[in-house]
C-alpha cells in the first residue's frame, strides 16, 4: 500500500510530469517563469490549491454528485469549486497568514484558469482513486509542476543573455528550451518499477 | 467585414501563434491531425455558443461577478459538447480524454468573452467567435500536420510518405511538440513583422531606420579634420572681428 502510494507519487512527479509530459499548466509555465522567485511563488500556490482542491472535490464528487446522480454536472461543479476555493484561500491567507499572502497572493487569481488544477481533479475521478490516493496524486503532481517551473525559470534567466535570431526572442526560444527539458524528462520513462 | 475578421483570426491575431493562448491543447492534442481537428472544432463550437450568449446577456450580467458568470456559461456549453461527442463519436471522445472538459479553462474562450463578446453586439460576436475558432483550428492543424507527417509519415492516418519512410519519433514525443510550436511561433513572428506592413510600431523597422541614419551620418563624420579646420577658421574670424572692434 505504502510502496504503491510512493510509486504513484514518484511517477506523477518525474515520469508523467504534468507540464512536460501531460501538457497541463502550460500557461503559467510560460507566463510566470521569467524570474526564479516568481516561479517558486507560483509553484507553492499551485501546490497548496491543488492538494486542497483534490481533497474537497473528492468529497463533493463522492458524497454529493454520485448519490444524487448529478455526474453530468461535474465540469461545472468542479470549476466552480476551484474558483470558490481559490477565492476563499486568498481571503483566508490575507486575514490570517499575511506573510504567505504577500509571498504568493498575486498568483492565486491566476490559478482558477490553470488547467493543471482542473486536470488533476478530472484525472483523479477518471482513474477512480480513493481519498488518500487523490490527495497524494494532487500533491505530487503539483510538486512535479513546481519542479518543472523552477528548473525552467533557472534556464530562462540564462537565456536572457543569449543572442538568438530576432524572431526567436522571447516565447519561441522559451518553447524550444522547454522542449529540451521535456527531452531530458523522457529519460525517466526508462525507470521500471517491477 | 467578415473577411477582415477572418483574416485577423487566422493571420494577424491568431489566438495560438500570435496571442499564445490555448497552448496546452495545442501541445497535447497535435500528435495526429484527426485529434487536432476534433479539439479545434469542439473549441470553436463552444466559442461560438459562449460568444453568442455572453453577447446576448452582456447588459444583464453585473460587472462584479462577470468572470464567474462567464465561466458558468462556458462550462455549461463544454459539458453539452462533451456529452454530444461521447454519445455520437465515442472514439474521438476517448482519444481527446480530459482535454475535452479542459476546454473550460482554455484562455481563448474566456479571453474573447472578456475582450469582445461583452462589449459588442450579437452578430459581430458570433463572427468573432467563428474567426478566432477557425484561426485556432487552423493553427492546430498546421502543428499536427508537421508532427504527424514527420513523426509517423501519415496524414489523417493515411500513409503519405511511402512505406520506406523511417518515421522520426521525436516529433510525436512531448519534446517535439514544444520545439515544433516554438519554431512555428518564431516563423509567424518573422512573417508578421515585415517593415512595410507595420512601419511605425515594429521594433525591426525602428532598428532598420537607425541603421540608415548611421549610414547617412557616416560620410559627414569621416572628414573630421575638415570640421576642425572650419572651426579654427571661424575662431580666427571671431578673434579678428574682436580685434577689429
Amino acid at each position: 500500500m505504502i510502496t504503491e502510494l510512493l510509486l504513484l507519487m514518484l511517477s506523477a512527479v518525474l515520469i508523467e510530469n504534468f507540464v512536460l509530459s501531460r501538457f497541463l499548466g502550460c500557461c503559467p509555465f510560460l507566463g510566470v517563469s521569467e524570474k526564479p522567485a516568481a516561479a517558486v511563488g507560483m509553484g507553492c500556490a499551485v501546490t497548496f490549491v491543488m492538494t486542497v482542491s483534490s481533497a474537497i472535490i473528492y468529497l463533493i464528487y463522492t458524497y454529493i454528485l454520485v448519490p444524487f446522480d448529478l455526474i453530468y454536472l461535474k465540469t461545472i461543479a468542479f470549476i466552480l469549486v476551484i474558483a470558490a476555493l481559490v477565492q476563499f484561500i486568498e481571503l483566508f491567507l490575507k486575514k490570517f497568514i499575511p506573510v504567505l499572502y504577500n509571498e504568493f497572493g498575486i498568483f492565486l487569481p491566476l490559478i482558477t484558469t490553470n488547467c493543471a488544477v482542473l486536470g488533476a481533479v478530472l484525472l483523479n475521478i477518471e482513474k477512480g482513486y480513493d481519498f488518500i490516493y487523490s490527495v497524494s496524486f494532487g500533491f505530487s503532481a503539483a510538486i512535479g509542476f513546481t519542479l518543472a517551473i523552477i528548473l525552467f525559470a533557472g534556464i530562462r534567466e540564462r537565456l536572457e543573455f543569449a543572442d538568438p535570431p530576432k524572431a526567436f526572442r522571447g516565447i519561441p526560444l522559451a518553447l524550444v528550451a522547454a522542449g529540451l527539458i521535456a527531452m531530458a524528462f523522457t529519460g525517466f520513462h526508462g525507470i521500471s518499477f517491477s | 467585414m467578415m473577411i477582415k475578421q477572418l483574416k485577423e483570426g487566422v493571420l494577424d491575431n491568431n489566438p495560438l501563434l500570435i496571442q499564445l493562448l490555448g497552448i496546452c491543447p495545442a501541445l497535447a492534442m497535435t500528435t495526429n491531425v484527426s485529434n487536432a481537428l476534433g479539439i479545434g472544432i469542439a473549441t470553436m463550437v463552444v466559442l461560438l455558443l459562449s460568444n453568442l450568449f455572453i453577447s446576448l446577456l452582456r447588459k444583464l450580467i453585473p460587472n462584479e461577478i462577470r468572470i464567474a458568470a462567464y465561466i458558468v456559461i462556458i462550462a455549461g456549453f463544454v459539458s453539452a459538447v462533451e456529452m454530444l461527442i461521447k454519445a455520437y463519436l465515442p472514439e474521438l471522445g476517448r482519444s481527446l480524454g480530459i482535454f475535452l472538459p479542459l476546454i473550460v479553462v482554455n484562455c481563448i474562450i474566456l479571453g474573447r468573452a472578456e475582450t469582445f463578446a461583452s462589449k459588442n453586439k450579437v452578430l459581430p460576436s458570433l463572427m468573432d467567435g467563428f474567426a478566432m475558432g477557425f484561426g485556432f483550428t487552423f493553427a492546430l492543424i498546421v502543428v499536427a500536420s508537421i508532427r504527424e507527417i514527420i513523426g509517423a509519415g501519415t496524414w489523417f492516418g493515411v500513409n503519405v510518405l511511402g512505406e520506406s519512410y523511417q518515421s522520426v519519433l521525436f516529433f510525436i514525443m512531448p519534446s517535439g511538440a514544444f520545439i515544433t510550436l516554438g519554431c512555428l511561433v518564431a516563423l509567424m513572428k518573422k512573417l508578421t513583422s515585415f517593415p512595410k506592413k507595420v512601419p511605425k510600431n515594429s521594433i525591426e523597422s525602428l532598428e532598420s531606420e537607425s541603421v540608415t541614419a548611421e549610414k547617412v551620418e557616416e560620410p559627414v563624420e569621416i572628414p573630421a579634420e575638415e570640421e576642425v579646420i572650419v572651426e579654427e577658421i571661424k575662431e580666427e574670424v571671431e578673434v579678428a572681428e574682436k580685434n577689429d572692434n
